[in-house]
């Protein structure tokens, strides 16, 4: 049976708890046998992304430790902090040494949940209806950094009853960047706002997106414009059948 | 001839204020140039492959500057031209002016140039009785604004054609109107006469060619062209970091440059120098200075990492895709180069004392890198720099303030213990619940309130591992949805 460890990162364990069940619920739907390691932590991208990378190797010892534990691969709904451990890593311990080699490992085989249905299971039609209209917004590690350009998309195509609408400026940032959200919260603020006007003008009742962190901002930056536009992790998405409102 | 070094630059602060009409200009403009931009791209169908040649000999120009400047010195020396070393701004600012006095130089007219911005060569001038006036369309309009550039191709990207037109009226003392044309038209009349009286070109330069000690101009007013050989002397002032090896290398950037920066398959004019003119009846100056311009550059080349911005060509892209740079603008960045380049050049040239700011301006989204036509991996050395400031590194010691060490240091605790994580985990909904205002905590102390400030905060649910712990582990086979 295939097996998968769940990585539900710090984002998620605060804010995202249906989204974690339903993610659970759709790799069990899918025959994935879920493993959950309770001794996960975070990621250490917000200490490493600010320059700490002495402070980030003990964060990543606990990952690698805890998640080394198991063969399985490792999928998580965030293609930010996947793509922390799977490209960062590395870097963060020196060649040769066992800790290198384990972080090598965990790299190659932790996905971000859109690139394990598609790449891994082989799987786009997952059975969902959301008879809505949809928009996407293209959350910028997930596209760049782990190159994600089609996945979300061809998810999306399979579901019943959603009409999908372009967003103008897709790839662009939302102003979320971890820290500098807190650390420049005006410029983080434009960055939004020209965000959320181009939700608003796209004509979708509905946006999705595939990171917890540009959710939170996204989603709260249409609470603040009084929109009644939900946005959604994707996964909440997929997890919609007919009878789910 | 003083040049003042930003004593700090406070990117925040600034972004604080930004006043609202910047915004909006700089968005109409860079939009245009990266929809431009995309469609010079797609004709090209070997685009990737061009942008890794121009990053391979760039980086290889990097790896061996000392062979290729020595080559230059020789082959413009050779061609007639007199080659000068500036170590610092100081030092270029002095040489300018000691050509300037041993000609009795009374007028200079200028090409756009980014060298001469960075040291501040037109207060030098001023401040020793020369006359310096910018030809750039855009660089005129600042010079009567008296402030700096806020982009690398487009100096005066931050006002609108209706805030030059009111500029024009007043520094000029004429009615401009807010036809951009017509405001071109004046500003020529104006600059043709200076162009005629002139006894010193000054401009900068996009490429040197080491192969023969050419310099290349890339320029699209036509102004350049009139500096480079109208007055009998022309005067250089390049950065040493343009040097590249030869002719062939050349048409690689030729094809990068123009299309990433203006959307244009070639710029309208490009100018290839070569000392000054040999004979009487040649075109061209009498004399021909090249100012080679170091001003931190070796020390940066030392650093493996931060030396790749060195491969920059200058086209802008990377402040045109960055959708910080397009909501603050140029001056945010506090020095004479803005946008994400800025970002990476700045505190390595002033040091992470001035500039710690400025790595972290930016979300990390990646576009800058995405479109830089020689791939400087701007998010990765905008990360090296921030190390640099939060941890300090073999060139510079942290500048970080001991708050934050201490902030960091409980945060790596926090997160390495997975028991004291988990406690946080079920501490923090129940603390933050008297914030709660149904679904969302609208406002929150320091320092989420810098969150909520902007927007609210979704409740703390928190439930998964409980539920999990309940439902999952039980009976897992059996369990529904």
């Amino acid at each position: 049976m295939l097996k998968a460890q769940l990585f539900i990162t710090c984002l998620g364990d605060q804010f995202y708890t249906s989204t974690l069940q339903n993610m659970t619920w759709l790799l069990e739907s899918l025959g994935v046998d879920v493993i959950f390691p309770p001794e996960q932590t975070c990621c250490g991208q917000p200490l490493f992304n600010n320059g700490f990378e002495e402070k980030t190797r003990p964060v990543a010892r606990n990952f690698l430790h805890v998640f080394g534990k198991s063969d399985a691969p490792i999928v998580a709904p965030s293609g930010s902090c996947v793509s922390m451990v799977k490209h960062h890593y590395p870097s963060l311990f020196k060649p040769g040494t066992l800790e290198h080699s384990l972080a090598m490992d965990i790299s190659s085989r932790i996905y971000e949940f859109t690139e394990y249905l598609v790449n891994v299971l082989h799987v786009t039609d997952v059975g969902a209806v959301y008879p809505h209209k949809v928009t996407y917004h293209a959350t910028c590690h997930y596209l760049r950094e782990m190159g994600l350009k089609k996945e979300s998309k061809m998810l999306l195509n399979e579901v019943k009853g959603l009409e999908f609408l372009p967003l103008d400026d897709e790839e662009t940032c939302c102003g979320f960047g971890g820290a500098f959200s807190i650390t420049f919260p005006e410029v983080s603020r434009s960055m939004m706002e020209n965000k959320v006007n181009h939700i608003l003008a796209s004509g979708a009742d509905t946006v999705v997106m595939c990171e917890p962190g540009c959710l939170m901002n996204i989603a709260g930056g249409l609470q603040k414009a009084g929109s009644n536009i939900r946005a959604m992790h994707i996964i909440d998405l997929l997890a919609s059948r007919e009878n789910v409102s | 001839m003083s040049h003042d070094l930003p004593t700090y630059i406070g990117f925040e602060e600034y972004s604080e204020h930004v006043p609202a009409s910047i915004p909006s200009a700089v968005q109409q403009a860079t939009n245009r140039f990266v929809r431009g931009r995309a469609a010079r791209v797609a004709e090209l169908p070997n685009w990737e492959e061009l942008r890794q040649m121009g990053s391979d000999l760039r980086l290889h120009t990097i790896e061996n500057m000392d062979v290729y400047l020595t080559r230059l010195e020789e082959k413009v020396t050779a061609a007639g031209g007199h080659v000068h070393w500036a170590e610092t701004a100081e030092d270029a600012n002095r040489i300018v002016l000691q050509i300037a006095k041993e000609h009795e130089v009374k007028t200079v007219v200028k090409s756009k140039s980014m060298a001469t911005e960075e040291i501040e060569l037109n207060r030098a001038l001023e401040e020793a009785g020369v006359q310096a006036i910018e030809t750039d369309l855009g660089e005129y309009i600042i010079q009567l604004a008296g402030t700096g550039p806020s982009h690398i191709i487009v100096p005066a990207v931050h006002l609108k054609k209706e805030e030059v037109a009111a500029l024009f009226s007043e520094k000029l003392d004429i009615h401009a109107p807010t036809d951009p044309t017509e405001l071109a038209r004046i500003a020529r009349e104006i600059l043709r006469e200076k162009f005629l009286n002139a006894e010193m070109g000054i401009s900068g330069g996009n490429f040197l060619i080491a192969e023969t000690g050419t310099l290349v101009l890339v320029t699209n007013e036509g102004n350049g062209r009139m500096c480079a050989t109208m007055p009998d002397i022309h005067v250089a002032v390049v950065g040493i970091d343009k040097v590249i090896p030869d002719w062939e290398s050349l048409t690689v950037f030729l094809k990068l440059l123009a299309r990433s920066a203006t959307g244009q398959k070639l710029s309208t004019y490009t100018q290839f120098i070569t000392g000054p003119r040999r004979e009487e009846g040649e075109f061209g100056p009498k004399e021909f200075h090249l100012v080679l311009l170091d001003n931190g550059r070796s020390k940066v080349l030392k650093d493996p990492v931060g030396r790749e911005v060195f491969k920059c060509i200058r086209c802008g892209a990377c402040a045109n895709v960055c959708p910080v740079y397009k909501n603050v603008g140029g001056f945010a960045y506090g020095s004479f180069i803005s946008g994400p380049i800025g970002a990476i050049l700045s505190p390595q040239m002033l040091g992470t004392q001035i500039a710690r700011e400025l790595p972290y301006a930016s979300t990390l989204c990646g576009a800058c890198a995405e479109v830089c036509p020689v791939k400087i991996p701007i998010p990765t050395i905008l990360r090296h720099l921030r190390r640099r400031v939060a941890e300090g590194d073999e060139f510079a010691e942290s500048t970080l303030s001991a708050p934050l060490h201490v902030t960091a240091e409980l945060t790596s605790f926090a997160l390495a213990q997975n028991w004291l994580y988990r406690f946080g985990t079920r501490l923090l909904p129940t603390l933050m619940s008297i914030f709660q205002r149904g679904r969302w905590i609208p406002r929150a102390p320091y320092p989420i309130n810098r969150w909520t400030k902007v927007r609210p905060l979704p409740s703390f649910t928190a439930g998964f591992r409980a539920w999990w712990n309940k439902v999952r582990s039980v009976n897992r086979k059996d369990s529904a949805r």
